[in-house]
């Protein structure tokens, strides 16, 4: 276990030298256009050319432009936003960054609750209406594009119902910080908490009821049936707990890639000023080290918790355990 | 309404034609990762999971940006393509989704690659471009074929996605994305620019996850078994 843990390590080390340089040559290295006036902004003027270009070397060879990049990035984290100069990247980042978690563990705790209970469901009422009714209605979920779904959401919530007893309740749309109001910050995000949510309750439904299905047929399952337990308590104790296994995997990763700016579609139409919503400002400016700032903390943020979940996984199910 | 209708030609050759260019990149890669296997495997499948370890969102968003910003178009050899090409947006799509792709396809290819028959295909001194192309394929494109619709469902999402963040399709050319995401202005006042497009999404999507799980079934014997017990 602690070789496989050291092994993942080293793994992870040369992964995210490697998300590193991808980036830096997405963003230095790509043909066309000279990378100062790219990372300047729109329609820069000539000095901010120059001292882009005196701050990021590009006046020396890749090696050395690559080091300071990373220097700027996260030892002495003053990379600044030309389109927007008093913004300090590093920081901006880390400030919106409470936002977008707050966002995705609600919508994350629902989605497993929900989803959960109507895998739970389809494989209980198999053979019945109920079944392929519950696949139908999940198929949908996963069919809606997030916006519009969003959209719709506030165009009932905010407007069309929204002085009816059923909606009046809802907040304008924003943010209200946990630590100030924990009501208000609720009342704010029930509704951006469903609209995230709905995807991944189908997506995992589906995957859930499918994988309890397979397990259904496995011998110990026919053993604990034999031994004379309750169709419940095989259901629960033995078909479900293992279903989970592809169920916690499965969640690390999407948890992961939500909090790393998956979630910027829901931020964006919310208008919840997390770390997407900062990536989508700087899109309409074509900010550019904002959105490389960005990029490159939400894939290492994606690839340390990946292998966290390896780790955990391996933890948890001896059997996929490399020796 | 007239958008709309404009706005789904380009939606749905996007769609298709990244889907199909994804799927395409993977086999091609696939098959020589899964037939040459040693270095060129290793080569291929590490490329492979670091384009995985991104998330697709941003890294879309990413070469989106940089290709953006880049006044003259990319330069492909002799082909250049302009910023407000259709192209762009259609390539980045075919690109991000390849790792997606390729991993079951690998599988499969290194799987077909011990059979007896490609066995005896060796011993009656078939050629390595013979043995891809006229034993190995044929077996692995079944699963190329299953995997389309659901791709295609993707990239029309992820089309949608990128052009309602202004990065997709750019103006004055139209796509469900970018009406929804002018939609979003006049949400209050006149809704249904934002309602129809989406609504054409939804529809179209759910239509090929439907006729993808039905290929699946029709076509992957394994799935077949587990929809009959």
């Amino acid at each position: 276990m602690v070789a496989f843990i050291v092994r993942r390590l080293i793994g992870l080390v040369a992964v995210l030298f490697a998300i590193s340089v991808l980036v830096f040559l997405i963003f230095f290295a790509t043909p066309g256009v000279d990378p100062s006036a790219r990372l300047a902004g729109r329609n820069p003027q000539p000095e901010t050319i120059a001292a882009v270009k005196h701050e990021f070397g590009l006046d020396r060879p890749l090696p050395i432009r690559y080091l300071l990049m990373m220097q700027r990035l996260f030892i002495s984290r003053d990379l600044v936003s030309y389109g927007n100069q008093a913004l300090k990247v590093v920081p901006a980042i880390t400030e919106a960054a409470p936002v977008t978690f707050s966002l995705v563990i609600g919508a994350a705790v629902l989605w497993i609750v929900v989803s959960i209970l109507m895998g739970l469901a389809a494989v209980t009422f198999k053979g019945t209406v109920i079944d392929p009714l519950l696949m139908i209605i999940a198929l949908i979920g996963i069919s809606m594009p997030v916006f519009w779904v969003g959209e719709m959401a506030n165009l009932i919530t905010q407007d069309r119902l929204h002085d009816t007893f059923l909606f009046s309740w809802v907040p304008p749309l924003g943010y209200t910080p946990f630590t100030q109001d924990p009501w208000q910050w609720f009342l704010h995000l029930i509704i951006p908490w469903i609209t995230l949510s709905i995807l991944y309750i189908g997506f995992y439904a589906r995957v859930l009821r499918a994988n309890m299905l397979d397990i259904q047929n496995e011998d110990f399952v026919r053993t604990a049936r034999a031994k004379g337990l309750s169709p419940r308590g095989v259901l629960v104790r033995h078909v479900l707990r293992n279903s989970l296994i592809t169920f916690v995997s499965l969640f690390g990763l999407d948890f992961a890639v939500l909090v790393s700016g998956g979630a910027l579609l829901t931020e964006v139409v919310f208008a919840l000023p997390g770390v997407g919503l900062l990536t989508f400002n700087a899109l309409t400016n074509l900010d550019l080290p904002v959105i490389m700032a960005t990029v490159i903390y939400g894939a290492f943020f994606i690839t340390i918790l990946s292998a966290l979940v390896d780790i955990l996984y391996a933890q948890l199910d001896p059997r996929i355990r490399p020796t | 309404m007239a958008r709309v209708l404009y706005g789904g030609r380009a939606s749905l050759t996007i769609g298709v034609i990244s889907a199909v260019l994804c799927t395409l990149i993977a086999l091609a890669l696939a098959l020589l990762a899964g037939f040459f296997r040693g270095f060129s495997d290793t080569l291929i499948s590490r490329t492979m999971d670091l384009i995985w370890a991104f998330p697709v969102y941003l890294l879309a968003i990413s070469l989106a940006t940089v290709l953006l910003t880049t006044p003259n178009g990319l330069k492909l050899g002799p082909i250049t393509i302009s910023p407000s090409s259709l192209w762009l947006p259609t390539l980045i799509i075919a690109v991000i989704y390849v790792p997606y792709v390729f991993r079951p396809l690998r599988g499969q290819v290194l799987s077909v690659r011990e059979k007896e028959y490609v066995e005896a295909a060796v011993s009656q001194g078939a050629s390595n471009l013979r043995l891809m192309f006229s034993d190995i394929l044929p077996n692995v494109i079944s699963t190329a074929i299953v995997l389309l619709p659901l791709m295609i469902a993707t990239t029309i999402l992820t089309e949608a996605a990128l052009s309602f963040l202004s990065i997709g399709v750019q103006p004055p050319k139209a796509s469900w994305g970018t009406v929804i995401g002018d939609g979003q202005d006049l949400l209050y006042t006149r809704p249904l620019v934002a309602i129809v497009p989406g609504i054409f999404i939804v529809l179209t999507v759910l239509a090929l996850n439907v006729l993808g799980d039905g290929v699946r079934d029709a076509l992957d014997p394994r799935a077949k078994v587990r929809v009959r017990d």
